[in-house]
């Protein structure tokens, strides 16, 4: 499609910023009808949590761009590494855990000439 | 006895909010967003249409999914359909939050303000620190987060466009990774069910086995298929341990 004129806007407006807000405004109506210790919210929880780690699992499995080339074990260690290290990080595991993974990502990359 | 409302707390709050812009998952969220700009970049979108999508849109995977419909031409309701398949996850996601950060007197139309700044990043972070918020102030800290991440992001879209040209592989394969590992360690840091672990290690599971047999809706399926699994085994567990 042309870039020009004042239709790419309309596009993203439609396409775009209403597919998505459509959503979240139907997430706060049903948000507002759960109670807050309620069995469904606790069901809730956990299809938001899934819908999370399945974007996160095709991140990881099915990369898009330079990663694409790299080998599935490759990225696979570097999650395991990185899981390894957020465990025994103590009070700095978060940052432990996602340094270690993404230097044994860039070890892989340069070791392998991706 | 009731405390009178503090005007000063809500901006309070607001204002640590908006701190949050120098925590580890905005800075990682921002590397995000560099690279998808060097995306755009590449894909030769206008920077004025890159910047007036990231604020408009904010979830970066809908993003990403409109700016192919924009490149292959397709029809306005085809990128409709595609992108708002990839959204509904918005839906659970802003429904479990509203429940954690509203009181009794937030009105909806606020609630309904707010849930535009509702993205994986900004729900994974405010699931995290809304606890240490008290509850009067939690809408406004959300806020405060929220408004600033994306104001900041749709700003750094636009300085950093023209920069980035081009990436030396290993960066731009680093960048990427970021992202994942950051969800992954926040969700585990956040979880305060024990149905969240379950969840969380049903739904990776799932989400690679629906990306191969069905990829137009992994995600959906994953979620709830996955979502209602963990759920169900955690609750008959409960069940069994309260009986027991």
């Amino acid at each position: 499609m042309s870039f020009d004129g004042l239709w790419p806007y309309i596009y993203i407006a439609i396409a775009g910023w209403l597919a998505t807000d459509l959503w979240r405004w139907a997430g706060v109506i049903a948000g507002n009808r759960i109670d807050e210790r309620s069995e469904l919210l606790n069901w809730v929880r956990a299809v938001a949590t899934a819908l999370v780690a399945a974007v996160i699992a095709k991140l990881i499995v099915f990369p898009t761009g330079t990663l694409e080339a790299s080998p599935l074990w490759l990225r696979l260690g570097a999650v395991m590494f990185g899981g390894l290290c957020f465990f025994i990080g103590g009070r700095f595991r978060q940052i432990a855990g996602i340094a270690a993974a993404i230097a044994f990502l860039a070890a892989g990359l340069v070791l392998l000439g991706v | 006895m009731t405390a009178p409302p503090d005007p000063q707390s809500q901006s309070h709050w607001f204002l640590l909010g908006m701190r949050g812009i120098f925590s580890l998952p905005a800075i990682i969220l921002m590397l995000s967003f560099v690279g998808f700009a060097a995306f755009t970049a590449e894909a030769k979108v206008p920077v004025d249409q890159v910047m007036f999508m990231t604020g408009m849109v904010w979830a970066l995977p809908a993003k990403v999914i409109l700016v192919g419909s924009m490149l292959s031409g397709a029809h306005i309701a085809t990128a409709f359909l595609a992108v708002t398949l990839s959204s509904v996850r918005m839906m659970p996601m802003v429904a479990a939050l509203i429940p954690e950060i509203r009181d009794r007197r937030t009105p909806t139309w606020l609630l309904l303000i707010v849930s535009h700044f509702v993205a994986i990043t900004a729900w994974v972070f405010a699931m995290e620190k809304v606890r240490d918020v008290p509850r009067g102030g939690r809408v406004a800290f959300f806020a405060g987060f929220g408004v600033t991440l994306t104001l900041t992001n749709i700003v750094l879209v636009g300085l950093v466009y023209g920069a980035v040209s081009e990436f030396p592989p290993i960066v731009s394969g680093c960048l990427f990774f970021l992202t994942p590992v950051y969800f992954l360690t926040s969700i585990w840091i956040s979880a305060r069910h024990r149905v969240i672990y379950w969840a969380l290690g049903i739904g990776l599971a799932l989400g690679t086995i629906f990306a191969v047999v069905a990829p137009e809706y992994d995600i959906l399926l994953a979620g709830v298929i996955g979502g209602t699994a963990a759920w169900w085994g955690e609750r008959a567990l409960r069940r069994r341990e309260a009986a027991r």
